[in-house]
């Protein structure tokens, strides 16, 4: 009995502390309800972002829901307004962890989208 | 029906339409404000007529609306975007000058769009030729093939774009017509910069729209017709 508490204290203690610390906690933004089922999200938001695209660019069929601006206007912090600013951004958290590249912020704003109007609006 | 009933109707039927004719021609102002999930329509050809007789030289208000709408520096220099351009032309023989703006002229066969070796020239099912940047690779094929000089590289990495216009090095851009704009009901910058309305948007394929109307009753010429590009901008007093 001793033994097998001692076996299940080795076997959570690492897990528990892989999780308490390496695991990326990106900074949701505003919160609320996301487009679709988070599990699922986690798993297929790379899919639902590249079929957007092409139906809002090529097709002129514009989502608003499910665009990438949307995603940034309720994802972005409420700190910095970006979803890209900070190592624990909700752009950058996961893809560092993970050992992701993505290229979109090289073109696309990072920022939450009210929040660069407010700036630029002369 | 009872005569409240028809009074309704007809109230609500002349508002409607006075709606439907408050914007650019063939827009109607109530699918506004944001984008519809409805794929762009087939049925529509976007252009534009401009009427040089109304453009003045020295004016460059529809380059700085365009340059501000879409996140464009200003600058001039070979390495810099340009998605219009003022152009100053004289005639030698009789010395008559114009001054006109230059941009993609929205071919209904764009040459651009049949050299692009990934298909990221493409032609809009509303005639808005436009760029995929997700698939351009930067090959720079169709600035060669476009016999207006339209399109411009990116050289350099840019920072903080305008959300609704995303751009970046080492993909080729020009004028969108303000594709983004276009899908929320509104009008091109430019148009609705210049000062003199020399710059009437719409569409051409519906015969009711101010376009179709002008260009049905005034004389007007697509720049280089003669290679059967079927241009979406129109020009008048040329
Ligand atoms: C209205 C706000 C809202 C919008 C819009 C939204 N989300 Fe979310 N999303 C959330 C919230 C809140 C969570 C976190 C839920 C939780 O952790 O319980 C979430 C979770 C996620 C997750 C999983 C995060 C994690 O920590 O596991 C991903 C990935 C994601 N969203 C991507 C997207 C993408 C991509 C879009 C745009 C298509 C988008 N979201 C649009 C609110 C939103
Ligand atoms: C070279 C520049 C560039 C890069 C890199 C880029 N995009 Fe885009 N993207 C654009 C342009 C230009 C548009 C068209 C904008 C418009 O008309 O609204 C666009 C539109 C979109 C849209 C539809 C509009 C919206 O807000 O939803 C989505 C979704 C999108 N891109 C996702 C992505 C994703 C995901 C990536 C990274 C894998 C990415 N893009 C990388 C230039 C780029
Ligand atoms: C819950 C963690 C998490 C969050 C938050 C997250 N991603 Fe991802 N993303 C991943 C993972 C994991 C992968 C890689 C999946 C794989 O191995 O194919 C990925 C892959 C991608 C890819 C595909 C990359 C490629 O090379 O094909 C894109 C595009 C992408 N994410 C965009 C985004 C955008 C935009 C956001 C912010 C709105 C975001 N992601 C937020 C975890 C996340």
């Amino acid at each position: 009995m001793k033994l097998f508490a001692s076996l299940l204290l080795c076997l959570c203690i690492p897990a528990a502390w892989a999780a308490g610390t390496n695991a990326p906690k990106p900074d949701i933004g505003k919160g609320g309800q996301c487009v679709e089922d988070v599990q699922w999200m986690r798993k297929n938001h790379m899919h639902l972002l590249k079929h957007q695209r092409d139906e809002a660019l090529r097709k002129g069929a514009r989502d608003e829901k499910l665009s990438l601006k949307n995603c940034i206007e309720c994802h972005a912090s409420t700190r910095d307004d970006s979803v890209i600013a900070r190592d624990d951004s909700f752009c950058v958290a996961c893809h560092r962890y993970e050992a992701v590249k993505i290229d979109c912020f090289e073109c696309h704003s990072g920022k939450r989208k009210s929040a660069w109007s407010q700036r630029n609006a002369k | 029906m009872s005569d409240i009933d028809l009074y309704r109707r007809t109230f609500l039927k002349t508002s409607l339409g006075a709606a439907a004719v408050a914007i650019a021609p063939g827009m109607l102002l109530f699918d506004t404000a944001h984008g519809k999930p409805q794929p762009a329509s087939g049925k529509v050809r976007w252009g534009m007529l401009i009427d040089t007789t109304q453009c003045k030289s020295g004016c460059d208000d529809c380059v700085t609306a365009c340059n501000r709408e879409n996140g464009l520096s200003g600058a001039t220099s070979a390495t810099d975007s340009q998605w219009i351009r003022k152009i100053e032309i004289k005639d030698i023989s009789s010395g008559r000058e114009l001054s006109l703006p230059m941009m993609c002229q929205h071919c209904e066969h764009p040459p651009c769009v049949d050299v692009c070796p990934t298909t990221a020239s493409f032609k809009r099912a509303d005639g808005i030729v436009l760029v995929d940047k997700h698939r351009c690779i930067g090959c720079r094929y169709c600035m060669m093939a476009c016999p207006y000089k339209a399109r411009s590289f990116v050289h350099e990495p840019l920072h903080d774009q305008n959300p609704d216009v995303p751009r970046g090095k080492g993909t080729v851009e020009a004028c969108t017509l303000c594709v983004h704009r276009i899908d929320q009901g509104l009008q091109p910058a430019c148009a609705e910069a210049c000062p003199n309305q020399a710059i009437l948007f719409g569409d051409l394929n519906d015969t009711d729209s101010e376009i179709s109307k002008k260009i049905r009753s005034v004389a007007s010429v697509q720049i280089r017709a003669n290679l059967g590009l079927n241009t979406g901008i129109r020009y008048r007093g040329l």
